[in-house]
C-alpha cells in the first residue's frame, strides 16, 4: 500500500539568488523506520527537509516518488521547530487538515477528540491554541500532523526548546507513530535524541549528504573523519 | 439580543423605498430656499398622485441636467439661457409660471449708501465707486447671470474690479453665509433672504426696480432626444402649475407676512 | 458657541421626539452606507487576501496603487460616476443617476481601496505566520484565502469599520450622484450641507451630532456582535 516510497533525490539543489543552500543531494528513502538528519548548525538540515517535503524550491536535479508528486504531498506532513498555531481552538487546529482533505465535520471532530486524548490535550480542546505552553503547542502540532494518517512526517528539531518532560512525551508519540508504520524524517542537534530515535542517520555537512548509514553502524563506526569528529563533539566545518 | 441587533441591520439594508408615479425636476436653489416647494409638492402629490423629486442646483447645472436627459423637466429663471435651451431643441416648450424679485442686501450702516437710490443700476454704481465689499454667486446660476447683466447696464465690468468683489462660486445660501461673515453687499432673491437664518448685521437695503423682477419658467425636456423622459407626467405637472389651484397657493404664500411670488402664467 | 449649544439641544430634541424626517434620512444614510459596506467588503477582503497569498509581477504595483487610492477625492469619484450614469453616459440606459443605487456605487468605489489596503496590512502579518504551515499542508489557493479571512476576521472588522466611517460621513460624491432629493436620496450629510446653505447652523449641527452618534452606535453594535461571538467560541 505504501506506494510513496522510495523517495529518490538526484542531484537535487535548492539555491536562492544564485547561492546554493543545499545540494547537490543524492538520497534514497525507503518506507520504513525513522531517519535522523544531523549535522552542525548551518549545514542545511532545515532546508533539506523542506526541499524533500516540497516546500523549498527545487532549483536543479530531481526529487521523485513512487507515485505522482501531488499524491505524495497529500500523504505527508511537516512539524516545525517553532510550532505554527492557527489562531483557533485546539480542536479546530486538529480538525483543520482533515477538513482541508474533505472529511465531514462530525467525523473530523471524533478524530480530533481521539487525537487530543492521545497527546494529552483532551482537557484543552476549547482553548485557543496560541495560548498553550510551548510543549503543549508542539504536541498539538504533532497531533495535527499525524491526524491525517500520513505515510511520511518531516520534523524539524521538534524538541529544540522543550523541557525534558515534554521531550519524553513527544518522543513517545513519535515511537508510536513509527511503529504504526509512519515514516519519520527528523532533524536534531541532540545526539541523545538521535541515538534514541534513529534507524538510519543522514550526516549533513555544508549542504551535502556527507554520510548515510544505519544508526547502529553510524554511531559506532562512522566512515568519515568529519562524522567521527562531530560525534566526539569537535567543531566541524 | 444579538439576533435582534443583527436582524435590525438586515432590516435597514433590506428597506426599499416605494416609488409610485415619480418624475425628476431640476429647480434653482432660490426656488427651493423660498420654501414654496414645501407647499406645492404635497399638493401636487395629493392632486395628481405624482411625486416630484427636486434636484436643487444652480440654473447652469439645471440646464445641463436637462440637456443630458437626467431630469424630466426644469424650473429656472434665466430667460436668455432658457431660450437657447429651447432653440437647441432640448426642451419642448417654455411656460412662464410666476415671478419674484431680487433684492440688495448689505451692512446695516450702508457704507455705499444704496438705501433710497432710484434704480438698481445706481445702487451698483454706488457700491463700485465706494469699493464696498460685494459677494457674487459666481456660479453661472440665474441669479449670477442677472447680477452680471446689471453690472453691464451700469457700464461696469466685474473682471476689472479690485478684491472688494468676491465671487464665491456657490449657492445662494452659502453666498449669503459668506456675505454675512464678511459684512458685505450681495444680491439675493427675496425668498432666500427671508428664509435665511444667519442674517448677522445684514439688512435688506434696496428693492423694487422692475429690472429686478425674476421670471420663473417651466421647461419640459424634449422626449425626441431622450425617449425615457416622462412626457405624460411633465404635461400633467405643467397643467397643474398654470391652474387656478397653483395660482392661489403661489399668490398666498408668505414669509414673515411678505408675499414672495406673483403668479403670471397665461 | 451659541450655535454649538443650539445644535446640541436641536439634536437632542430631534432624537427625543423621533422627528419623522430625521428618522427617514438617518435610516437612508444607514441603508446606503451599510449596503455599500457589504458590497465593498465582499470585493475588498477577498481582493486583499488574493494580493497576500498570490505572487505575481504587478503585485507590488497593485498594492501601491490601492494605498494611493485610499485618498481618492470623493468629489472626483462622484463626478466620474455621474458622467458614467448620466443619461448621455455609457450606463445611462440603466437610469441609475439620482437614485440610492448610484450613491451606493460611489461609496463602494471610495471605500474599496481603503478596506482593501487596511485588510491587506493585517492579512500580510497573518500570512507571514501561517505561510509555512499552509504551504506544507498543501491546501488550495481558495483554502488559503478563506483561512486567512476567517482567522483575521477581527482585524478585518476594523478595516470594514474604517470603510463605514468614511462612507457614512461622505458628502461630496453622494451629493453629486444622489442629488439630495427629498424623500429619495437625501441622507444626513447632504441634509447638513443643505441646512448650512440655508444658514440654519443649529439644525445643521444637530444633524451633525446625530450623524456622529449614529456612527458610534453602529461601531459599538458591530464590535459587540463580534465580541459575543468570540466569547462563545473561546
Amino acid at each position: 500500500m505504501s506506494t510513496l516510497f522510495p523517495l529518490v533525490a538526484k542531484g537535487a539543489i535548492t539555491s536562492r539568488r544564485g547561492k546554493v543552500l543545499v545540494g547537490p543531494v543524492d538520497l534514497t528513502l525507503d518506507g520504513r523506520g525513522t531517519c535522523v538528519v544531523i549535522g552542525p548548525n548551518g549545514a542545511g538540515k532545515t532546508t533539506l527537509l523542506r526541499l524533500l517535503h516540497g516546500a523549498a524550491r527545487l532549483t536543479k536535479g530531481s526529487i521523485t516518488w513512487a507515485c505522482p508528486t501531488e499524491q505524495a504531498r497529500h500523504n505527508q506532513a511537516f512539524v516545525f521547530q517553532r510550532p505554527v498555531m492557527l489562531r483557533r481552538s485546539v480542536e479546530e487546529n486538529l480538525i483543520y487538515p482533515l477538513r482541508a482533505h474533505g472529511m465531514p465535520k462530525a467525523e473530523a471532530r471524533d478524530l480530533a477528540q481521539n487525537w487530543a486524548e492521545r497527546v494529552g490535550l483532551q482537557e484543552m480542546l476549547r482553548r485557543p491554541a496560541p495560548v498553550l505552553s510551548g510543549g503543549e503547542q508542539q504536541k498539538l502540532a504533532l497531533a495535527r500532523a499525524l491526524i491525517i494518517n500520513p505515510k511520511l512526517v518531516f520534523l524539524d528539531e521538534p524538541c529544540a526548546s522543550l523541557d525534558g518532560r515534554a521531550m519524553r512525551e513527544i518522543e513517545a508519540i513519535l515511537h508510536e507513530a513509527s511503529s504504526n508504520g509512519t515514516r519519520l524524517v527528523l532533524s536534531t542537534h541532540d545526539m541523545g535524541q538521535a541515538r534514541r530515535l534513529a534507524d538510519t542517520v543522514v550526516f549533513l555537512l555544508n549542504g551535502q549528504v556527507h554520510e548515510q548509514a544505519p544508526s547502529s553502524k553510524f554511531f559506532t563506526a562512522p566512515e568519515t573523519p568529519q562524522a567521527a569528529a562531530f560525534l566526539k563533539g569537535d567543531i566541524v566545518e | 439580543m444579538k439576533l435582534i441587533v443583527a436582524s435590525l441591520f438586515a432590516a435597514v439594508i433590506g428597506t426599499v423605498s416605494y416609488a409610485g408615479d415619480a418624475m425628476k425636476m431640476a429647480v434653482t436653489t432660490s426656488f427651493n430656499n423660498s420654501g414654496l416647494a414645501d407647499v406645492l409638492l404635497p399638493e401636487i402629490e395629493k392632486d395628481l398622485d405624482l411625486e416630484v423629486q427636486l434636484l436643487v442646483v444652480g440654473t447652469g447645472q439645471a440646464l445641463t441636467l436637462g440637456r443630458a436627459g437626467d431630469v424630466d423637466a426644469i424650473l429656472v429663471h434665466s430667460r436668455q439661457a432658457e431660450e437657447k435651451f429651447l432653440a437647441d431643441g432640448f426642451g419642448t416648450n417654455r411656460r412662464e409660471i410666476m415671478y419674484n424679485d431680487f433684492v440688495f442686501i448689505g451692512p446695516k450702516d450702508d457704507p455705499a449708501a444704496i438705501d433710497g437710490v432710484p434704480t438698481a443700476v445706481s445702487a451698483l454704481q454706488n457700491i463700485a465707486s465706494s469699493s464696498s465689499r460685494f459677494v457674487s454667486r459666481g456660479d453661472d446660476s440665474g441669479t449670477h447671470k442677472k447680477e452680471l447683466s446689471l453690472w453691464g447696464s451700469a457700464n461696469l465690468d466685474p473682471e476689472t474690479f479690485g478684491d472688494w468683489y468676491r465671487a464665491v462660486g456657490s449657492g445662494m445660501g452659502a453666498a449669503l453665509n459668506t456675505a454675512s461673515g464678511m459684512n458685505a453687499y450681495i444680491m439675493s432673491d427675496r425668498a432666500s433672504w427671508l428664509n435665511f437664518g444667519n442674517k448677522g448685521d445684514l439688512a435688506l437695503l434696496y428693492a423694487g426696480d422692475p429690472v429686478l423682477f425674476n421670471q420663473y419658467a417651466f421647461l419640459p425636456v424634449n422626449p425626441e432626444l431622450h425617449p425615457h423622459v416622462k412626457t405624460d407626467l411633465t404635461k400633467k405637472l405643467e397643467g397643474w402649475l398654470v391652474s387656478d389651484r397653483a395660482k392661489e397657493l403661489i399668490d398666498t404664500y408668505k414669509i414673515n407676512g411678505e408675499t414672495l411670488f406673483v403668479f403670471n402664467a397665461e | 458657541m451659541v450655535d454649538l449649544w443650539d445644535g446640541m439641544s436641536r439634536a437632542f430634541w430631534l432624537v427625543v421626539t423621533l422627528d419623522a424626517e430625521l428618522v427617514e434620512i438617518a435610516l437612508r444614510s444607514l441603508q446606503v452606507t451599510l449596503i455599500a459596506l457589504v458590497v465593498a467588503s465582499a470585493i475588498a477582503l477577498p481582493m486583499a487576501a488574493l494580493l497576500t497569498v498570490r505572487r505575481f509581477k504587478a503585485r507590488r504595483t497593485v498594492i501601491a496603487v490601492l494605498n494611493a487610492l485610499m485618498g481618492l477625492p470623493p468629489v472626483v469619484v462622484g463626478l466620474v460616476v455621474y458622467v458614467l450614469l448620466s443619461r448621455s453616459g455609457p450606463f445611462g440606459v440603466l437610469g441609475l443617476l439620482f437614485t440610492p443605487t448610484a450613491m451606493v456605487i460611489a461609496q463602494v468605489i471610495i471605500i474599496v481601496p481603503l478596506i482593501a489596503s487596511i485588510a491587506h496590512q493585517s492579512l500580510r502579518d497573518l500570512w507571514a505566520e501561517y505561510h509555512d504551515l499552509l504551504i506544507s499542508m498543501n491546501v488550495t489557493q481558495f483554502q488559503k484565502i478563506s483561512t486567512l479571512l476567517w482567522d483575521a476576521r477581527r482585524a478585518l472588522l476594523t478595516a470594514s469599520l474604517a470603510g463605514f466611517g468614511r462612507a457614512i460621513g461622505e458628502v461630496g460624491a453622494i451629493m453629486i450622484v444622489g442629488g439630495n432629493i427629498d424623500h429619495s436620496t437625501r441622507v444626513l450629510t447632504t441634509a447638513i450641507a443643505l441646512e448650512t446653505g440655508k444658514g440654519d447652523f443649529a439644525l445643521a449641527l444637530g444633524l451633525g451630532f446625530v450623524l456622529i452618534a449614529l456612527a458610534i452606535v453602529v461601531n459599538l453594535a458591530i464590535h459587540w456582535l463580534g465580541r459575543t461571538e468570540r466569547e462563545g467560541r473561546w
